[in-house]
């Protein structure tokens, strides 16, 4: 029987529980196409996460405890682009990447390469934004006795990321968070192809506008289970090492 | 001895907002003891210790290192309230060899070495946010020590210590004192100048009011004000 036709006959109810109970048999097969999809998210997502973290941590800490010209005016601008809308990186991107770009040649889009580039873009500033709070406030503490032993500039950014490694978390889920629920950028530089550059958020937006329900719906369940065990895990590591160093 | 000595302070003035911390300081200390500075709340006793590690930037005056530039690591101070970070006792020691461009394992075996000296041997492993009061600040002490410093500048160290833990503290800055360091304290505690110190420099509102050995200053204090601030505390350091 068609969707269309079931939701024409199936009472609202009736078809809200079909439509989940559907998606949960999906899941309990958890069939090759679902099984690659998650995947390809995850790798995107991490990918974006891990240049995130290469690039954002230190760049939030050096905020924080720089002094340079500019500062105040790079810690707004940080601020601003951490509600930048997805769509619009993927526009810029986009522009950057085609043929015509200046990063054209590469070739890069329509990969998972550019998912990860656009996805740091959209991660960078707001873990930058977080890990400079973070580190200001643990600068305030350390600042004098870090002077005293003649701690360089940058030996107090990596001593400062070090001791609030565990503060971090927030910082790295946050990130997290941004690049595996967000639509816009990834479906513009990505352009959702089947078995090549779709990941959850399009699919689920694909299958939605198409009417499939049932695998929109187990893929949001595996979305928000992934976000949720990452969560718990990032949650109980914080709390052992809370416990283990104060 | 070094040539950081005689430390020679001139005229040393800080002057924020213009109010006068630091008043026109003028003080000598040769290479070796251990000097107490003394004094009431707000006399510039912390401010002195912050500017002589580089610390503030003074308003004016000269700080003269026995006629060269200050070495960049001979240096260094103690808090009353010392920085833990998140991590081991022995890490936390090692920290303080970093800017000198040691490897890690020579690092360890340095903070190892110190850490047995202050009494926290056995306890490397444990995270230093979970010492008690006393045993940071010995912590501190031995990130401190663990440098060689020819200077160690000692920031009310005890202010929040029990006597025990005081005692142990004393006990540290003279080892500290008898390997080579001359060591520079603030303090409040009377008790403590009589039991630790050389000589004492007793400051109020920003100016060095007398610089003395230890028992001429508590016998014949040279200024009303040093023997009235003498007298406020005497009941209590008669009880030691």
């Amino acid at each position: 029987m068609s969707k269309r036709r079931r939701s024409a006959i199936l009472p609202p109810m009736s078809l809200f529980a079909a439509t989940f109970s559907e998606a949960f048999s999906l899941l309990a097969t958890f069939d090759d196409r679902v099984a690659e999809i998650v995947v390809l998210s995850l790798r995107v997502s991490g990918g974006a996460v891990l240049i995130g973290m290469l690039f954002g941590l230190p760049l939030g800490a050096c905020l924080a405890i720089g002094n340079f010209p500019g500062k105040h005016t790079l810690s707004v601008l940080m601020n601003g682009l951490m509600g930048a809308p997805s769509v619009v990186v993927g526009v810029i991107v986009y522009l950057l990447l085609s043929r015509s770009g200046p990063l054209g040649d590469y070739g890069l889009l329509y990969t998972p390469a550019a998912m990860v580039f656009a996805q740091s873009l959209l991660v960078i500033p707001l873990m930058a934004a977080i890990t400079r709070q973070v580190i200001e406030d643990a600068w305030q503490r350390c600042a004098e006795e870090l002077r005293v032993m003649r701690f360089s500039w940058w030996q107090s950014v990596t001593t400062l990321l070090y001791d609030c490694r565990h503060s971090l978390v927030v910082a790295v889920l946050a990130g997290l968070g941004r690049g595996m629920s967000e639509v816009g950028a990834v479906m513009i530089v990505g352009g959702n192809i089947d078995r090549a550059t779709r990941v959850m958020t399009t699919t689920i937006a694909l299958e939605t506008s198409k009417g499939d329900l049932p695998l929109a719906i187990a893929l949001g369940v595996v979305l928000v289970v992934v976000i949720l065990a990452l969560n718990a895990f990032a949650f109980a590591m914080r709390g052992w090492a809370m416990r283990r160093y104060g | 001895m070094s040539a950081m000595f005689p430390l020679r302070i001139r005229d040393l003035r800080f002057q924020p907002n213009g109010r006068a911390v630091l008043d026109g300081v003028d003080l000598e200390l040769a290479g070796d003891g251990i000097t107490l500075v003394l004094g009431p709340n707000g006399a510039g006793k912390s401010v002195l210790l912050r500017t002589l590690c580089g610390l503030i930037e003074p308003s004016g005056g000269t700080i003269d290192w026995g006629g060269t530039v200050r070495p960049k690591f001979g240096v260094t101070m103690v808090f009353q309230h010392p920085m833990m970070l998140r991590a081991s006792v022995l890490e936390n020691v090692a920290l303080a060899l970093k800017p000198h461009g040691i490897g890690r394992g020579e690092r360890h075996r340095r903070a190892a070495a110190v850490l047995a000296r202050v009494g926290l041997g056995g306890r490397e492993a444990d995270s230093a946010r979970y010492l008690s009061g006393g045993e940071k600040q010995r912590l501190a002490l031995a990130r401190a020590w663990v440098t060689a410093p020819r200077l160690l500048l000692l920031d009310e160290p005890t202010a929040s210590l029990d006597p025990s833990a005081t005692a142990e503290v004393e006990r540290i800055v003279r080892e500290i004192r008898t390997d080579g360091t001359r060591i520079l304290m603030a303090t409040h505690n009377l008790g403590q100048a009589t039991r630790l110190g050389d000589d004492v420099v007793f400051m109020s509102a920003g100016r060095v009011r007398e610089h003395a050995p230890v028992q001429r200053f508590f016998a014949k204090p040279a200024s009303e004000e040093a023997r009235l601030f003498i007298q406020g505390e005497l009941p209590w350091r008669m009880n030691f």
